[in-house]
């Protein structure tokens, strides 16, 4: 009996091991490559791929297509002069017919392909510095591609994209959207209600093997509904803890990685008069950032992850130790926190005034940029092993105006060209997991070695973790919160958000 | 009535495209807004399903919501307080036949020609407190180096709301009348809203300036002369002739001011943004992040219809009077 079952178990996995060889073994719905060998002839293969020898120059003008984008792939000039090796395309069938269905023997220049034409709107809030840089970088690897395309750059300024989100919604609503457009990766999509406005990147995935290169933890965070709405160009860390090295030198100290170090470093800072942590409110986002990393290092990978999915209500005791923590961080902050921005609270690390600032990795290029090297980096407290992740990607709108060029678009932003150009000067990391660390600085180094090893868990002020709505009652109550110090209050009201949120009941 | 010649309906024609217009892209806007604000639209797709006055209800209990309610009455109060007291005391200056008046009333009346962001952004570097550690800044340092550093505060930084505690005397008086609700911070005075008050009365007060200036011109001298005449002091003639005569000018101040503070939105975005615990946020800043941050449509139009009519409350009443005036003269 039991051999039996034995055998009827193998039976079954032998069977599911065969299943996705024999679905790949079928005519490719995308089209496939392939490399001419001795004895081929273009309608032989049209016979054999597509079932029709007089489909060859639906290949041909295929291959030729490709060339223009790729000069990997052969340009046919004579369709009955092939060589062996020459790499071309073969069409999938529907692609095949609807090519045949307007093919013309008296205009042969059908076959020869028509190179990427018109424009490309892209809207993006990287409007200055490394940003700017980064996005122009990406750009130069498309015009080398697409030469006939002229890039529209449609940037809007604002922190975080908060105002540029605010003036894509109306266009997407009244149907006039960009050919492509700018998100966080994460939940922050919800916000663009999807399924009604945006296409769907299922298909762009497989065909460009995008679920390969990047991290599983990340390919979770992408999907929403079951879909992909965006490809990612980049990765940001949020739980970076940046210190002055020569401050923690004098004081014979060494950076916090648990919260008793934290508190124990703070203290003999604050008792030198020497601001133990720099902060910056103004911006009314800049609290709830912090607090998201107090968050992550209090509750753990697993349970910081469970608070944005429901698995771990808001009640939990885990969360009014944080916010514990969180009140007791506020007494070592500079006092003029409201009156600055997260750079302005930098100056104080830059004239050795202040010790230590949480922020994201975007930091390290403003330090650079202020021509200041006396700085470390180390996790926050309490987070190393956890990778707090946010994202930048771009999505594929229904009703782009010029949509094949917006499908360039995306797999250039996929590509391992476009994350190399696009990411060491943006000072980001690419979210494909096979970048050439050489091209990075230090810090981005060790970022990408973190980012291969922990566990990547979402930001919720950076759109990753939560819808919209969630993220404003989030920032709200934590903005509330650095005045009233109300732990009580305020975890109620987080409750209260994630149950106005739909996830928690 | 009159008989309809060719000069009227040539009249008609003419102011036709402005009325389809304000009644299309004014009036139509405001009752769509009132009607998208009793609808179930708080997410991106359009959801016109009715839910009467829900988000009314929502918006009353929220926190920030009560918090910017205060706000407004408190920078409208002082904002009026200061530029009127501030502009009537300049114009009665000017009035003195001074030697280049025309130089200081250009001088008063320029910061109104700025706008409101740049009027923010430069208060902000002004007023920015600095710290002990990275040393005083702006007002701060100038206190400081007049040796009344003691006068030093954290301006629009300081989260501090006053308000009658309900442990004080006071407090306790007022649960014994019955006015116990009053004792909490939702009826105080948040201190930051003071720097914004500075701001806004110095960019509004050469106009209220202005309008005193001309009023006062308007004053036939003989009524002067005939008071004091009467033995009257000159703070008598002031009290009692002048300010009398100065009333509709007063009013006029006030409508004008009254609907720039209770919509008044950039130059809190340029100054403070909403601020540390909303110590500084205002109605229209939480409507903006409402709709196009929250997604919450429907919400963010109701906060837009309660602006609509705190403002109606103050203007119509004043319409109606000076219309009802045309009519008669």
């Amino acid at each position: 009996m039991f051999r039996k079952m034995l055998s009827v178990v193998s039976l079954i996995a032998i069977l599911a091991m065969l299943l996705p060889s024999v679905v790949s073994a079928a005519p490719a719905a995308q089209g496939q490559e392939y490399i001419i060998v001795k004895d081929d002839w273009l309608s032989k293969l049209a016979d054999k791929y597509l079932g029709n020898m007089f489909a060859w120059p639906a290949i041909m003008a295929a291959t030729n297509q490709k060339h223009l984008e790729d000069p990997s792939f052969a340009r046919i000039e004579n369709a009955d002069l092939i060589e062996p090796g020459w790499k071309i395309w073969i069409p999938s069938k529907e692609e095949a017919e609807a090519f045949l269905a307007k093919w013309d023997p008296k205009k042969p220049e059908l076959l020869f392909g028509k190179p990427a034409a018109g424009q490309l709107v892209v809207a993006s809030w990287w409007t200055a510095g490394g940003e700017a840089e980064g996005l122009k970088g990406l750009f130069d690897v498309y015009s080398a591609k697409y030469p006939g395309v002229e890039i529209v750059n449609a940037t809007v300024a604002g922190g975080a994209g908060f105002v540029f989100r605010a003036v894509v919604k109306p266009r997407l609503i009244a149907g006039d959207p960009p050919d492509t457009f700018q998100l966080h990766a994460g939940l922050e999509v919800e916000g663009y209600s999807p399924e009604q406005y945006l296409e769907p990147l299922d298909d762009l995935f497989a065909a460009e093997g995008l679920e390969k290169v990047f991290p599983a933890d990340l390919l979770t965070l992408l999907k929403y509904k079951g879909h992909y709405w965006g490809v990612p160009v980049n990765i940001h860390r949020s739980n970076v803890l940046w210190y002055d090295k020569s401050i923690f030198a004098d004081a014979g100290l060494t950076p916090p990685t648990t919260w008793d170090e934290f508190w124990a470093v703070a203290d003999a800072l604050k008792a030198k008069g020497i601001v133990p942590l720099a902060m910056g409110t103004s911006g009314g986002w800049e609290a709830g950032h912090v607090f998201e990393d107090v968050l992550a290092g209090t509750c753990g990978a697993e349970k910081y992850a469970g608070l944005w999915t429901g698995a771990v209500q808001w009640t939990d005791s885990c969360v009014t130790q944080a916010l514990e923590n969180f009140k007791r961080m506020l007494t070592y902050v500079n006092s003029d926190h409201p009156a600055l921005s997260w750079d302005g609270a930098g100056h104080y690390l830059i004239d050795n005034k202040g010790a230590m600032m949480i922020m994201g990795d975007w930091t390290n290029g403003w330090f650079q940029s202020m021509k200041y090297t006396d700085y470390g980096w180390a996790p926050s407290p309490g987070t190393k092993g956890i990778f707090v992740a946010l994202s930048d990607s771009f999505s594929l709108p229904k009703k782009a105006p010029n949509r094949d060029n917006a499908v360039n678009w995306l797999k250039v932003c996929g590509s391992k060209a476009g994350q190399e150009a696009f990411n060491p000067k943006k000072g980001s990391i690419c979210a494909r997991t096979d970048c050439d660390p050489a091209l990075f600085n230090e810090y981005l180094q060790s970022a990408m070695q973190d980012w291969q090893k922990d566990a990547i868990v979402p930001s919720v002020i950076h759109g990753a973790a939560a819808i919209e709505s969630w993220v404003t009652d989030f920032k709200d109550a934590i903005t509330l919160f650095v005045t009233s110090g109300d732990v009580a209050g305020t975890q109620t009201a987080l409750q209260a958000a994630c149950v106005d949120a739909g996830v928690c009941k | 009535m009159r008989r309809w010649d060719w000069d009227r309906i040539f009249a008609i024609l003419l102011i036709l495209p402005s009325v389809l217009a304000i009644a299309v892209f004014v009036y139509g806007f405001i009752g769509f807004t009132g009607y998208v604000s009793l609808t179930r639209w708080n997410k991106l797709l359009p959801d016109f399903t009715w839910v009467g006055l829900r988000n009314y209800q929502t918006l009353f209990a929220h926190p920030r919501f009560q918090i910017d309610i205060r706000n407004t009455v408190v920078f409208t109060v002082l904002f009026l307080a200061a530029s009127l007291a501030i502009g009537f005391f300049l114009a009665v200056l000017l009035d003195q036949r001074v030697k280049g008046e025309n130089f200081f009333r250009s001088v008063y009346l320029f910061p109104m020609a700025i706008s409101f962001v740049v009027t923010g952004v430069v208060w902000r570097w002004l007023l920015n407190p600095g710290s002990p550690e990275m040393g005083s800044t702006g007002v701060n340092l100038l206190l400081e180096h007049m040796g009344l550093g003691f006068l030093k505060w954290g301006w629009f930084t300081d989260p501090t709301v006053l308000y009658i505690h309900p442990d004080t005397d006071a407090g306790m008086f007022l649960q014994r009348i019955g006015l116990g609700f009053l004792t909490t911070d939702k009826f105080g005075i948040s201190v930051a809203m003071i720097s914004l008050v500075v701001a806004a009365t110095w960019q509004m007060s050469g106009y209220v300036m202005a309008l005193y200036l001309a009023g006062l011109r308007g004053i036939p001298e003989e009524l002067r002369e005939a008071a004091r005449v009467d033995g009257a002091s000159e703070v008598q003639i002031y009290r009692y002739v002048v300010l009398p005569l100065l009333r509709p000018i007063t009013l006029g101040a006030v409508i004008i001011l009254g609907h720039i503070s209770l919509k008044i939105y950039d130059l809190v975005v340029a100054m403070t943004g909403p601020g540390i615990g909303f110590s500084t946020d205002v109605p229209a800043f939480f409507m903006w992040e409402t709709t196009f941050h929250s997604n919450r449509f429907a919400q963010g139009a109701s906060i837009a219809i309660i602006l609509l009519i705190m403002v109606a409350v103050l203007i119509v009443p004043y319409l109606y009077s000076s219309t009802r005036r045309e009519i008669a003269a």
